[in-house]
């Protein structure tokens, strides 16, 4: 990465192990737990938070120095709606079918609070290219969450993996269901999501014990 | 900066000016991309009509419509009829399936104001199916379909859509799996009409027994499927008066 400088790059790295969004800031819990029950919803999702919160960032810290800090806050969230509005609008006159696909997640780009933390944390006091990267860093670590959570959550509450069938049948009893194998319904909701999440702050904080907060 | 950007007035300021150029900003786009989203959505509207009835271009396990060039053809090949029903009365009308549901069901909140239904009457290969359009509400948006169903009032088809509802729980209604299930079901009971029911204790995951007027639920989306199952039952009895008729 000859581009980036280390200090860049490690705006890239941090968030995606030891600054985590989801991990260790503990932001966009809700998303995470809303949106993982199939890999595939997790995957958008990840996407559409990439671009907004790139371009988001950019913009924030383009307008850091001319906006009031009275209101900094309504001003960051109408820029985040604003660009949201409008990719949602141009997609449904020129790509309409992926504006159905991703219609859905409007409303919780707009209320993620990874991007509003982000803005807050980082875009007001630096330059727009660094912000642009912390945005793409951070938007990589949440994604890399989302993925885990979506990939165990799918594969253990529907038995799919992007909607392909991989441990057979649960109907037709092929596959592992042969065995007597069941799906585990409770996967799909919310609270097995939140304990997944939990597990893999457990791994990384055993893995890496600095990152246990002293009490 | 020589501005003090900790000012009222410069905040008052900013405000105002942020709030123009971004209510401007959107409107200009919203009404200059707004014919081409209308040519989109209706569209859709009539891809979604021939996919209840069952001109679609579905492999194993995808949802396909009929590609968006030929199917304004296809929508007049298929579709022999519109009709704007008003009680048991039937009137043809070429337009009917510009009806805004949203709105006719706004407006038959006041008293005087007579209902008009959207009907569409298809033919594929020499069998009728009539197909009503149904809305309603999910969990977090409003939730729509079509619903084609032949003379004897055994579901064709059918199609569900969604403006909000969670994804991989509550938007499944939109998939294969789930929309499928509804085909064969049976919305009367003898002669009284009773909808299909969205089940979670019907112990019929295969969908088998297709005269029970319920299919099985999705895990995970109770209120979605509940809402799905209201919206069948209230606004196909709207219907009932004449679809009744067609079952001599």
């Amino acid at each position: 990465m000859g581009l980036l400088s280390k200090k860049d790059l490690k705006l890239i790295t941090d968030p995606l192990a030891d600054n985590n969004p989801i991990t260790i800031q503990v932001l966009g819990i809700c998303s995470a737990l809303a949106i993982t029950a199939e890999l595939k919803a997790s995957i958008v999702m990840s996407i559409a938070v990439l671009f907004v919160m790139g371009l988001g960032n950019l913009t924030i810290s383009l307008m850091r120095n001319i906006i009031p800090p009275k209101i900094r806050i309504i001003v960051q969230l109408i820029v985040v709606a604003t660009l949201v509005i409008i990719v949602d609008l141009v997609l449904k006159a020129f790509a309409y079918e992926l504006s159905k696909t991703l219609s859905v997640f409007v409303g919780l780009i707009i209320t993620n609070c990874i991007i509003m933390g982000r803005f807050e944390a980082f875009a007001l006091a630096n330059g727009p290219i660094r912000s642009f990267i912390d945005g793409v860093g951070n938007a990589l670590g949440y994604a890399v969450i989302l993925i885990i959570v979506g990939f165990f959550r799918e594969l253990l509450g529907s038995g799919t993996l992007l909607g392909f069938k991989v441990l057979g049948d649960p109907i037709e009893k092929t596959g592992v269901y042969a065995f007597g194998y069941e799906n585990n319904g409770f996967m799909l909701l919310a609270p097995m999501a939140l304990i997944t999440v939990g597990i893999i702050i457990w791994v990384q904080r055993s893995r890496n014990t600095s990152l246990i907060e002293d009490n | 900066m020589a501005k003090n950007t900790e000012s009222n007035v410069y905040t008052v300021l900013f405000a105002t000016g942020m709030v123009l150029v971004v209510g401007t900003l959107l409107a200009f786009l919203a009404s200059s991309l707004k014919d081409k989203i209308a040519e989109n959505k209706r569209i859709e509207k009539q891809q979604n009509i021939l996919y209840a009835m069952g001109i679609n271009e579905n492999d194993e396990s995808s949802v396909e419509f009929v590609s968006k060039n030929i199917v304004g053809e296809e929508f007049s090949k298929y579709i022999t009829k519109q009709l704007v029903i008003t009680g048991a009365n039937a009137v043809e009308n070429d337009k009917a399936y510009l009806i805004d549901l949203k709105k006719e069901s706004a407006l038959a909140k006041s008293e005087n104001y007579q209902r008009r239904l959207p009907l569409f009457v298809g033919n594929k290969d020499g069998k009728e199916s009539y197909i009503v359009p149904v809305r309603g509400k999910g969990l977090w948006d409003a939730i729509w379909g079509y619903i084609a169903l032949d003379s004897e009032l055994v579901i064709q088809g059918v199609y569900f859509d969604h403006a909000g509802e969670t994804p991989g729980l509550g938007s499944n209604i939109k998939e294969r799996f789930f929309m499928d299930d509804f085909i064969g079901e049976h919305i009367m009971d003898g002669d009284t009409f009773k909808g299909v029911a969205v089940s979670k204790s019907n112990a019929d995951p295969k969908n088998i027994d297709k005269t029970d007027n319920e299919v099985d639920a999705i895990s995970g989306s109770t209120i979605t499927g509940d809402g799905l199952a209201a919206m069948l039952k209230k606004d196909l009895k709207m219907y009932m008066p004449y679809l009744k008729t067609l079952k001599q």
